[in-house]
């Protein structure tokens, strides 16, 4: 049988095609050939899902199940979505999959002298979730450690198609089910000293000649979920100048635990929450990183970042992710009222008594 | 908390030894006892950039021509609508400033005059500015024939047979009166175009300020600014000629140039010589006209009256070239980033946007040589002519027993300079003794100590109570006295210690040993790899800059010489800092980071003092770095 192919690097050197890889694939596979510091790993493509779902022989199950469900009936669809997913977690990985994926795992670790934990994350295609920029943030695991938690959590990551969420979202926006896949990526984790994300634009008044960066201790996931107030900088995207800091509290950080090979989230002591957590060399290097993510995609980027602690400096800075600006880019720097408009000599004038307080 | 202020005039006394000093002064210029409460409502900024030493009496002249020549642009030419000119006063020696806003009720009356006059200069700049050149040339060659020769003991007897009619007196006096008044008309074709240069820049920034919010102000310096000026050509030509020494194997000359005369000569007796000393002697008119100082002080030393001077400096790029570095400007590197920039930012803008952005920069482009430029024409080549003249009326006068040293004239008003010219006319005509040998060689003794007890004392950066917000343009734009500046100067700046914040003026990011200048004498003792430190710098340092890795002034704005000068040459400046050069010491290693405005003194860095200029660091290569890879992808 002739399919798709199942896995597929980030640095394959592959064009990244949506269908096959999902959103956030094809974007860290797109980074990683626009020379972006991207840590290394892999995709677990639609093909593979499809493959699996075939192999269980579930698709039908899937499609009687959700046939005729009402999206207001929140305890039915909970009760189809929890089938649904223990029908999927439930299942073997078909033998030819589980040799691949036990492959590409054990490639991905011999790039390093000794085992290293890998974070596993969805990757939709398309509308396919609610939120899709920003479908990331349910269906991430991080600090897996050794294949069977990894493929366990792929499989978790499949199963997240269908959580009550997604259902009645697609169910109200009439988004059929037919064709409905999944990706997966698995990567090597980041040990983040600082992390956090940077928008190439102000979204506070669509200036696009800034990038604003928000920044606190660990892993960037506090700072995603909102579970920290980080450190927001704004810097000229053109200069690469810092034209505002503010000092946000980031009272806790998520770091491993080297005893129990987990993530722990720790206090941050009241030195380091009053002092920025990055450096005036590493706000340049990040809006450099971020400037360059933006005009490779040709429009506003939202990224991710961090600052690997095992990594010296000039090469600890690590390009997570990056997805088109969708909230904000709606407003962009055209629209923002100029009252100094014109030019000559009337232009001049006004500009003189606005100046003066004048006008 | 009450508001901070700065101390008043009427409390600040000098020290008993300057006890009489306002006597120095013509009444006008300094703060009069009954008129305290007037004075005291006013707040009074020290122009320490453009007079950081105690100016001596006649020395004046400096800022009663240039200060009141901006005012009767603001006020009387171009009718700007919310801004007059500019009180100043003399305090303690040191010179104080005031903008004066315009009455509100005034001011709308002002618009339709500002606009066709000054919309008439827009419109036809460039043929204006060629008379202007012309009108300019004119003043200095007039300048130029000015003498102040002795009085002969006879009037020569062609006058007498031709029935001429006056002596020799009645031209030193008119000469004297010419002195005055035809650098008073160069100190007003100085303003005829710097304060429109200031406008029409002043309404593209607003604009760029507008449309994308807290854009840094070196942002947009670097769109406008030119790249190849003719305020940078003096140097320019100095690198020409130590290039062609080495080409044509003359560098060997250059060993000892403290003696002009012997280099000259050595060079002249080298076949080679000739072709250098030709374009040497080509490069001197008008470019040797050019000062190591500012132009307002009457010891300041042009390079056509030191030869040293030039000698010296082609004397050190020589070593450099020799030593296989470049030692030009990077200018095809400041081109590249002077477009790149406009063009990421004029890439953001809609179309609308964009006209305007278009119009405006365009317009800013074509006026802003001006702003630079003028500064050769006038501090440089007109006050150069003016103090050499002057010198030679000190110089005749001192011959004629006036005053017991060469320079002596300055310790006198430039009224009191022709009072003693009709002293001395007076004396040649009667056959008797001039009074003035009696009189002033005590009295300038006197005024000698005064200035020297003032000039141990260093000035208040500022009087009186200051403004809630600073708004008046062209203090913003020119003093770079703004908010944040006062807040600095009245101990309030959040900085911790060992850590100075400034204007942002040039970027990049440089560490390096401090070296600190307090006048252009002690230019000779910067070493490769220092970081400049001084209360202020003149454009004319220009050849130190080939050597140093950054800048750091007390003094000044963005469109202030250091800033100018340094994003000339493509490297960090933090202006305005109020007291770097007063706490940081020679040695102490630095960090100046022009991208942020903060320079850092350095405790404990591992370095080795020794290897100081081999060792300074460049950390501006992230930066670069994306630069580059910007213009390249």
């Amino acid at each position: 049988m002739t399919h798709a192919p199942f896995i597929q690097f980030f640095d394959d050197d592959v064009a990244p095609a949506h269908d096959l890889l999902g959103g956030k694939c094809a974007s860290l596979v797109a980074l990683t050939a626009a020379g972006m510091p991207v840590p290394p790993g892999f995709a677990i493509t639609t093909a593979a899902y499809n493959a699996f779902i075939h192999d269980a022989g579930i698709e039908a199950d899937i499609h009687t199940l959700l046939k005729g469900l009402d999206p207001n009936d929140i305890a039915e669809v909970d009760r189809v979505s929890a089938q649904l997913r223990f029908e999927i977690t439930s299942r073997p990985v078909p033998a030819e999959l589980h040799a691949i994926t036990l492959a590409a795992y054990e490639a991905l670790q011999s790039r390093f002298d000794s085992p290293v934990p890998v974070a596993v994350r969805s990757s939709a295609t398309a509308e396919d979730l609610p939120d899709a920029s920003f479908a990331g943030q349910q269906d991430t695991y991080l600090w897996l450690v050794g294949v069977t938690d990894v493929t366990e959590h792929i499989r978790a990551c499949w199963a997240s198609l269908y959580t009550s969420r997604a259902i009645i979202y697609r169910l109200k926006n009439n988004i059929p089910n037919e064709g409905l896949s999944m990706a997966v990526a698995v990567q090597k984790m980041v040990n983040a000293r600082v992390a956090g994300v940077a928008i190439t634009m102000d979204p506070t008044n669509g200036d696009r000649s800034k990038i604003v960066m928000e920044a606190a201790y660990g892993l960037g996931e506090l700072v995603v979920s909102g579970q920290v107030t980080p450190d927001n900088i704004t810097v000229d995207k053109v200069m690469l100048m810092v034209v505002k800091r503010q000092i946000g509290d980031k009272h806790a950080e998520l770091v491993p635990d080297l005893e129990s090979k987990s993530l722990v989230e720790l206090e941050v002591s009241e030195e380091r929450r009053t002092q920025l957590c990055i450096s005036d060399a590493e706000i340049t290097a990040i809006a450099a990183i971020a400037k360059k993510a933006e005009k490779h995609f040709k429009c506003p980027q939202d990224i991710e970042w961090a600052l690997d602690r095992d990594l010296p400096d000039g090469e600890n800075l690590l390009l997570l992710q990056s997805r088109p600006e969708t909230v904000f880019s709606s407003t962009a720097t055209g629209s923002i009222p100029v009252t100094s408009g014109g030019f000559g000599i009337e232009s001049i004038t006004k500009s003189l008594m606005s100046q003066a307080g004048k006008a | 908390m009450t508001e901070k202020s700065f101390p008043s005039p009427y409390d600040q006394k000098p020290s008993d030894a300057a006890a009489g000093w306002k006597d120095l002064y013509a009444y006008n210029l300094v703060f009069q006892e009954n008129r305290k409460e007037v004075e005291e409502a006013k707040f009074w900024f020290c122009d320490s950039q453009h007079w950081p030493t105690v100016t001596k009496p006649f020395e004046t002249i400096g800022f009663e021509f240039a200060v009141s020549c901006l005012g009767q642009y603001n006020s009387r030419h171009l009718l700007i609508p919310p801004a007059n000119g500019i009180e100043f006063r003399i305090h303690n020696g040191y010179v104080f400033m005031s903008p004066v806003g315009v009455p509100e009720s005034e001011i709308a009356a002002r618009v339709p005059q500002f606009m066709q006059r000054a919309g008439h200069y827009f419109q036809n700049w460039d043929t204006l500015l060629e008379k202007w050149q012309g009108k300019i040339r004119g003043t200095i060659d007039e300048l130029n024939e000015l003498s102040f020769d002795a009085l002969p003991d006879m009037v020569p007897v062609e006058d007498v047979l031709s029935g001429k009619g006056t002596g020799p007196n009645n031209e030193l006096l008119a000469s004297f009166d010419k002195l005055i008044s035809l650098t008073y008309r160069a100190w007003q074709y100085h303003f005829e175009f710097l304060n429109l240069g200031y406008v029409a820049y002043l309404d593209f920034f607003t604009f760029c300020k507008e449309v994308f919010p807290g854009i840094p102000d070196q942002a947009v310096a670097k769109m406008v600014q030119g790249v190849d000026m003719e305020l940078f050509r003096p140097d320019d030509e100095l690198k020409k000629l130590a290039k062609l020494a080495v080409e044509l194997g003359l560098a060997r000359h250059f060993g000892d140039t403290e003696n002009p005369e012997a280099t000259l000569s050595a060079i002249a007796s080298d076949a080679q010589g000739t072709t250098w000393l030709a374009a040497w002697t080509e490069a001197q008119d008008p470019w040797f006209n050019f000062t190591v100082g500012n132009g307002f002080y009457a010891h300041d030393k042009y390079w056509m009256d030191h030869l040293e001077l030039p000698l010296g400096y082609i004397k050190d790029y020589i070593v450099r070239v020799q030593s296989g570095h470049t030692i030009d400007r990077p200018v095809a590197e400041l081109v590249a980033e002077r477009d790149r920039i406009t063009e990421e930012y004029s890439e953001l803008l809609s179309p609308e946007q964009l006209e305007a952005f278009s119009g405006k920069l365009g317009l800013a482009r074509q006026v802003y040589p001006y702003v630079e430029n003028h500064n050769f024409y006038i501090e440089h080549w007109t006050m150069g002519v003016f103090w050499r003249k002057a010198r030679q009326l000190s110089k005749m006068l001192h011959e004629q027993g006036f005053w017991p040293e060469a320079h002596d004239m300055f310790y006198l008003r430039r009224d009191e300079v022709r009072e003693t010219l009709f002293d001395y006319v007076t004396g040649w005509g009667v056959g008797a003794p001039a009074i003035g040998p009696d009189y002033w060689p005590a009295e300038v003794a006197r005024r000698r100590v005064i200035v020297d007890a003032l000039s141990t004392e260093r000035p208040q950066p500022a009087l009186n109570t200051p403004p809630a917000v600073i708004t008046e343009p062209f203090t913003l734009m020119l003093w770079g006295i703004t908010s944040d500046q006062i807040k600095n100067w009245l101990g309030e700046s959040d900085a911790p210690e060992g850590e100075f914040r400034g204007m942002a003026a040039s970027s990049g990011v440089a560490e390096g040993p401090a070296r600190v200048i307090n006048s252009s004498d002690q230019l000779s003792e910067v070493q490769d790899g220092e970081i400049l430190v001084a209360p202020v710098t003149a454009p004319s340092w220009g050849p130190i800059f080939g050597k140093i890795r950054a800048t750091v002034t007390d003094i000044g704005g963005m469109m202030s010489h250091a800033a100018i000068v340094c994003r000339e040459y493509g490297m960090p400046a933090v202006t305005g800092t109020g007291t770097a050069s007063a706490q940081i010491k020679t040695g102490q290693w630095l960090r100046v980071d022009g991208n942020n405005g903060t320079v850092t003194i350095v405790e404990d860095h591992e370095h080795d003092l020794t290897l100081a200029p081999a060792a300074a660091i460049q950390l501006d290569t992230a930066l670069a770095a994306a630069h580059l890879e910007g213009s390249h992808a």
